[in-house]
């Protein structure tokens, strides 16, 4: 069996001849088609296309061609990212039956470098929500306990790598999508830097603060994952110039002097006692292996959450100002004029979170409120900017936890979106800096306290987040390899 | 300072807004809503609002706005002919259109 391995050692036995590309793929389909009418992870599962690549990549090999660093690696998409001939809905209704007529730039990237699409994973409709449930066909199952969610927005490609149906999965983090999920399904879930991953051919939620990342079992392979996909693109003016670094060679294992900085206050004020207590062990095994602890202040970091709203949903409905039902996607039928042809479009194709964000988008960008709420909610960025820059003249990284909470139950959250905003406290600092940040598991709820008395728990996933200076992810890598290495949380699979 | 003045009035009107606001932002956004989405969307943008006002009570005279990140410089390219997506592919995913004429179609937007 191949479907528990990690992308480096794949590739390492497809290179060797000791398996073939194809076998690695038919072993990952197999464990996609039993496992995805349980978790509901893949919109689109891509076989034919995937065989067909795989057999190509064999008779390479047999040629004696030299074969690409994720040969024969099975990956699945976040279903916001466009493949050519690939229907891709971003999870909702308006893009049903949307087939992009284009490659985006990392889908040209993994192919190139021989990786195998497999599939593309369920999310939050848009991008939109922190626990899946927001998508046109249904929530995504967390692996881990069938009645909870796995995180959102990315919550199928989180639940694809934790449930061991891919090695690497890439997702898109606006306010957190990459990382809580990553948190509450316990896998690696990596934020790069905003400009280090080409955007184009990904659907905008809001373009000041999406990336794209990856996530993996290891932060090896993530390491892997991001050398691949960084660097500039010709087609995103907003894809970074800054030179590429080697992330493979970050992975020394050694945090000796490396200094992490913890803001406390602000951690304290909102967090559940499992997902501290785990936080703070982790904080441990990486002082035992010779990195710093330091206090840090983030003053403004509770604010972060309001600001996140105002500037996403902005962006966000003048994004979604696209889907007219006049180029792609749904169309409502019978309308007579042009504007009706609109309203009744967007009505009948969007869902209630995207609904209720390009409302409240379109209210806070309105005359009259703009100064008010958006021009207001710009400048607090600037002061959260400068709360962590403040904070990386003394330490080399920032840590948090990646969510507040464990894996909640799926319902708990939907009826008061406000709730569902409070569960991304941790996670959108990173998306209005700009700065990098990485998940990594690190416990279990039933390791560290049962959640009450007299309940049968289950054992949930908790994230620990490592926040790094901008275009230095490397550190971050360094880091989570360490703890990696030192700790074997990543190792232990759901049921 | 004016500019808080301005605020703590909209702080009243956030947290009263009226189905007539709803209605004004639903035409705006170009979205038809049912009665039903208009009183629970008063409801949810209410509260959510309510909740984002709590920024304004920060000072932050003198403090330039951060629209983007800025992580890069701005990139220009030679300005020179590139391949771009052919006209019957990029009409591929329309729901009605003209394809021998190389047009989307929308209702009549001109006369009657």
């Amino acid at each position: 069996m191949t479907a528990a391995q990690s992308a480096r050692d794949l590739r390492e036995q497809i290179v060797s001849g000791s398996t073939s590309a194809a076998e690695v793929c038919r072993e990952h389909l197999a464990r996609i088609e039993q496992a995805n009418p349980k978790l509901n992870a893949f919109n689109t599962i891509t076989r034919d296309r995937a065989l067909e690549r795989a057999a190509a990549i064999d008779r390479r090999r047999a040629a004696g061609d030299a074969l690409g660093p994720l040969a024969g690696v099975p990956i699945a998409l976040k279903d916001n990212m466009c493949v050519n001939g690939v229907r891709t809905t971003a999870s909702s209704r308006i893009l049903d039956t949307f087939v992009p007529p284009y490659d985006a730039t990392v889908v040209r990237k993994l192919e190139a470098a021989d990786a195998i699409i497999v599939g593309k994973t369920n999310c939050d409709e848009f991008a939109m929500g922190s626990s899946n449930e927001n998508s046109a066909y249904g929530p995504v199952l967390n692996p881990w306990a069938l009645d909870r969610t796995p995180g959102g927005s990315s919550g199928g490609s989180a639940a694809a790598v934790a449930a061991r149906l891919t090695p690497l999965a890439l997702g898109s983090d606006t306010g957190g999508s990459i990382r809580q999920p990553a948190s509450l399904t316990g896998v690696v879930g990596l934020k790069p830097t905003y400009g280090r991953v080409s955007r184009y051919g990904l659907i905008a939620l809001a373009s000041s603060l999406d990336q794209i990342g990856p996530f993996a079992r290891t932060v090896g392979d993530a390491a892997l994952a991001l050398s691949i996909l960084a660097g500039p693109d010709s087609m995103d003016s907003t894809a970074a110039h800054e030179p590429v670094r080697d992330y493979m060679a970050a992975l020394t294992g050694d945090v000796k002097g490396i200094r992490i900085g913890v803001p406390r206050a602000f951690i304290e004020a909102g967090v559940h006692e499992a997902v501290l207590r785990a936080f703070n062990a982790a904080l441990d095994v990486l002082r035992d292996r010779g990195a710093e602890i330091l206090d840090v202040a983030l003053p403004h970091a509770r604010y972060a959450v309001p600001v996140y709203y105002l500037v996403m949903t902005a962006e966000a409905s003048s994004n979604l100002a696209r889907y007219d039902g006049v180029r792609y996607g749904h169309r409502a039928a019978g309308a007579e004029t042009l504007q009706l042809l609109y309203s009744r479009t967007r009505d009948e194709g969007f869902g209630p979170e995207a609904k209720r964000r390009i409302m409240l988008g379109t209210y806070v960008l309105s005359a009259g409120y703009y100064d008010a709420y958006y021009l207001k909610a710009q400048q607090v960025r600037t002061l959260l900017r400068r709360d962590y820059a403040q904070a990386f003249e003394q330490v080399d990284v920032v840590a948090m936890p990646t969510s507040p909470t464990a894996a909640f139950r799926l319902g708990e959250k939907t009826s008061d979106p406000l709730q569902m905003y409070l569960a991304d406290i941790f996670t959108v600092s990173a998306n209005l800096t700009g700065a990098p940040g990485i998940s990594i598991p690190c416990g279990f709820t039933a390791d560290v306290g049962a959640e009450a008395p007299g309940t049968t728990a289950p054992r949930l996933p908790i994230g620990l987040q490592l926040i790094g200076r901008m275009f230095d992810e490397g550190t971050l890598l360094k880091v989570g390899d360490a703890y990696q290495r030192a700790t074997d949380w990543h190792t232990q699979a759901p049921a | 300072m004016g500019t808080n003045r301005k605020c703590y009035s909209i702080q009243f009107v956030a947290s009263a807004l009226t189905l007539a606001d709803v209605e004004r932002i639903a035409a705006l956004s170009h979205l038809e809503l049912t009665d039903g989405e208009k009183e629970l969307f008063r409801r949810q943008l209410a509260d959510i609002l309510a909740y984002a006002e709590q920024v304004q009570q920060i000072d932050t005279t003198g403090v330039p706005a951060t629209a983007h990140v800025d992580a890069g410089r701005s990139v220009e390219r030679a300005d020179e002919l590139t391949p771009c997506l052919p006209v019957e592919a990029a009409l591929a995913n329309a729901p009605e259109a003209n394809r021998d004429a190389g047009l989307f179609k929308v209702p009549r937007v001109i006369g009657g």
